[in-house]
């Protein structure tokens, strides 16, 4: 087929985030509205969907992480020993004890 | 075996996945290309067994039932002609291959189908040992298919309720009901054991091997077996199966299909596969203007 | 029979065999976008049939399959335009485009119906055919756009033109000409209606096949 291919993107319930959930090819936006409204929603499990023609998409990825700057992330900090040593020091008893 | 496939190799086996765009090796694609352009006709032929029946239905609930049964259907073998096409193969090149006999569907879709007893039956049992590969393929290495998979699982699960229950109307029926019943099972249980393929063992299944498929055919066979056999029996139906019974390990035994008999088959010598393909190759032929009337002519 | 079970038996048997034809659709559209979109219309179409059987059933005594099913077939009350056999592309947009057009002029003068049950039913109707209307439009549109399909479309027109004033009763058939005439662009000719009352030889086939297996049980056997 020759027809453009649309992305369609649902949402499944008011206030989720839209999803990309499948393509379809049509010859123009006015067909792909009916198409996308069967396919993703004739048995109501969408509130709403995006219709977006594929060249209209731009993939982006490839990040790159060479130097693993982990004092950016909450995984870069491990506070456990410090804390025990802190704790020890002003001899104060843990928060959660036993 | 070169690096990069090597890589890839041990990046779907430790689970893995593959979007469409990345890098994959000949073989995979190949494979999984063939793979989901069989499940893609296996949908649409599918249809064409049933598609008589929605205008014989008895009652208008059934008429319903199984008009949106069919049309989930179809609405599958749309996003599983999609996901061939972005792996590299257009539609009406498939279709073409289709109606020239020279791609696959699965064994079922090969018979024909003779009164409303199959109708049950096939909405019941069929879509059941397809649910099973189903499920299955949830976990395929290659995340566009595995996604379309929660979708069309999500669709099927009214297909066997619908299925089932025509099979308990007709069996609380006249005794010819009941009979239209006994007479389907006994013509479809051939079919239905071939379903999942020949037992070739996981480890030397290089669909598995790849991730493409995770569940070895004898597994999704005993599966099947494990949870229908005994529904069929408690309503007093029997399988035409004399070896047919459940071992002591749990597992079930029962005469050896005729594995070359299931090649021939899906190869297009099942008793209805010619007249099916010619009916898909007429219907096509009809169309074919509107297709390229609505889809080459810019608006 | 009276009035009101007239009415809701002509609306009814108008769409399930409408239903019914646009099902022979089903696996063999154009593609398979289109294959799911016109399965929903078929479904709606026969849900229609449904509801409207199921009121005339109260009134009648009866239950909405019987009426679905059971009647001979000079009881159906269905316009020849809904029976013709027309597995053809251009012929079914225009009798779908036809039929939506004439559906809608119906409803709106029902609507207005001081009979509560018939007015709510012809609303939801209506709700539900906007989809339908929307969908023939575009195909309309699409195919009058086109150098190959605009002849197909105008000469399935001129074959179903006086079928489609025929489901209307007199009073409404200018509005449909109106519309009809707006909407491809040209005068339509002038022509005597096929009027309901007669049936179409494809009928009996239909009714036939349509009731093969509900025929081999008894009366009354549940399905």
């Amino acid at each position: 087929m020759s027809a453009r291919v649309f992305e369609v993107f649902r949402r499944e319930r008011a206030g989720a985030p839209m999803q990309h959930a499948g393509s379809l090819v049509a010859p123009d936006a006015r067909f792909a509205e009916i198409y996308a409204r069967e396919q993703y929603g004739r048995r109501g499990e969408s509130d709403a969907l995006w219709l977006v023609p594929r060249e209209a998409v731009d993939q982006v990825d490839g990040f790159v992480d060479e130097f693993d700057l982990k004092y950016r992330r909450v995984d870069g900090y491990s506070i456990k020993e410090r804390l025990k040593e802190a704790r020890e020091r002003a001899g104060t008893t843990p928060a959660h004890a036993g | 075996m070169d690096t990069r496939t090597a890589e890839f190799l041990e990046h779907v086996q430790s689970g893995g996945l593959v979007e469409a765009g990345d890098w994959m090796p000949d073989e995979y694609r190949a494979r999984l290309l063939k793979f989901v352009e069989m499940h893609a006709n296996s949908e649409l032929m599918g249809i064409l067994p049933e598609r008589d029946w929605i205008l014989r239905a008895p009652t208008l609930q059934r008429k319903l039932a199984l008009t949106a049964k069919i049309q989930d259907e179809a609405g599958h073998a749309q996003l599983l002609y999609r996901i061939v096409e972005d792996l590299g193969k257009p539609r009406e090149a498939a279709l073409d291959d289709l109606v020239a006999g020279r791609s696959k569907f699965h064994n079922v879709f090969h018979y024909p189908t003779r009164s409303w007893g199959d109708v049950g039956v096939i909405a019941w049992l069929v879509d059941a040992a397809a649910i099973i590969s189903q499920k299955a393929l949830l976990k395929c290495s290659y995340a566009p298919y595995a996604r379309i998979m929660r979708k069309i699982c999500w669709e099927e699960s009214f297909h066997i309720l619908h299925g089932r229950d025509v099979v308990l109307t007709l069996v609380t029926g006249t005794p010819e009901q009941r009979a239209l019943v006994q007479e389907a099972l006994d013509r479809w249980w051939e079919p239905l054991m071939m379903f999942h393929g020949n037992p070739i063992p996981a480890d030397e299944d290089p669909m598995i091997g790849w991730r493409i498929k995770s569940q070895a055919n004898e597994d999704a066979r005993q599966q099947f077996l494990e949870g229908y056999v005994p529904q069929v029996w408690e309503l007093g139906l029997t399988l035409p199966d004399p070896k047919l019974r459940r071992l002591d390990d749990g597992t079930w035994s029962y005469t050896e299909p005729d594995w070359e008999k299931l090649m021939a088959v899906v190869s297009g010598n099942g008793p209805a596969s010619e007249e099916r393909i010619a009916f898909r190759r007429l219907s096509r032929a009809d169309v074919d203007w509107v297709a390229r009337t609505v889809l080459a002519e810019a608006a | 029979m009276n009035e009101r079970a007239r009415l809701l038996l002509t609306l009814a048997d108008d769409e399930l065999i409408l239903g019914w034809r646009n099902s022979e659709w089903t696996g063999i559209a154009p593609f398979l976008e289109e294959d799911v979109a016109f399965s929903s219309i078929a479904q709606n179409e026969i849900g229609h049939a449904r509801a409207l059987y199921e009121l005339a059933a109260r009134e009648l005594g009866t239950d909405a399959d019987a009426l679905a099913f059971d009647r001979a077939p000079e009881e159906y009350l269905s316009a020849p335009l809904v029976e013709l056999r027309r597995l053809e592309w251009a012929r079914t947009i225009a009798r779908h485009w036809l039929y939506e057009t004439a559906d809608a002029i119906r409803l709106e003068s029902l609507r207005g119906s001081g009979d509560r049950d018939v007015a709510g039913i012809a609303a939801k109707m209506d709700r539900e055919e906007a989809y339908h209307r929307i969908h023939a439009e575009m195909w309309v549109d699409r195919l009058l756009g086109s150098e190959e399909g605009r002849p197909r479309l105008e000469e399935a027109l001129e074959e179903l033109w006086p079928y489609a004033l025929g489901v209307l009763d007199e009073a409404l058939r200018p509005e449909l000409v109106r519309r009809a005439e707006a909407k491809f662009g040209r005068p339509l000719p002038v022509v005597e209606p096929v009027p309901r009352g007669r049936h179409e030889a494809e009928l009996a086939d239909l009714l036939e096949e349509m009731t093969m297996v509900r025929r081999s049980a008894p009366p009354g056997a549940r399905w």
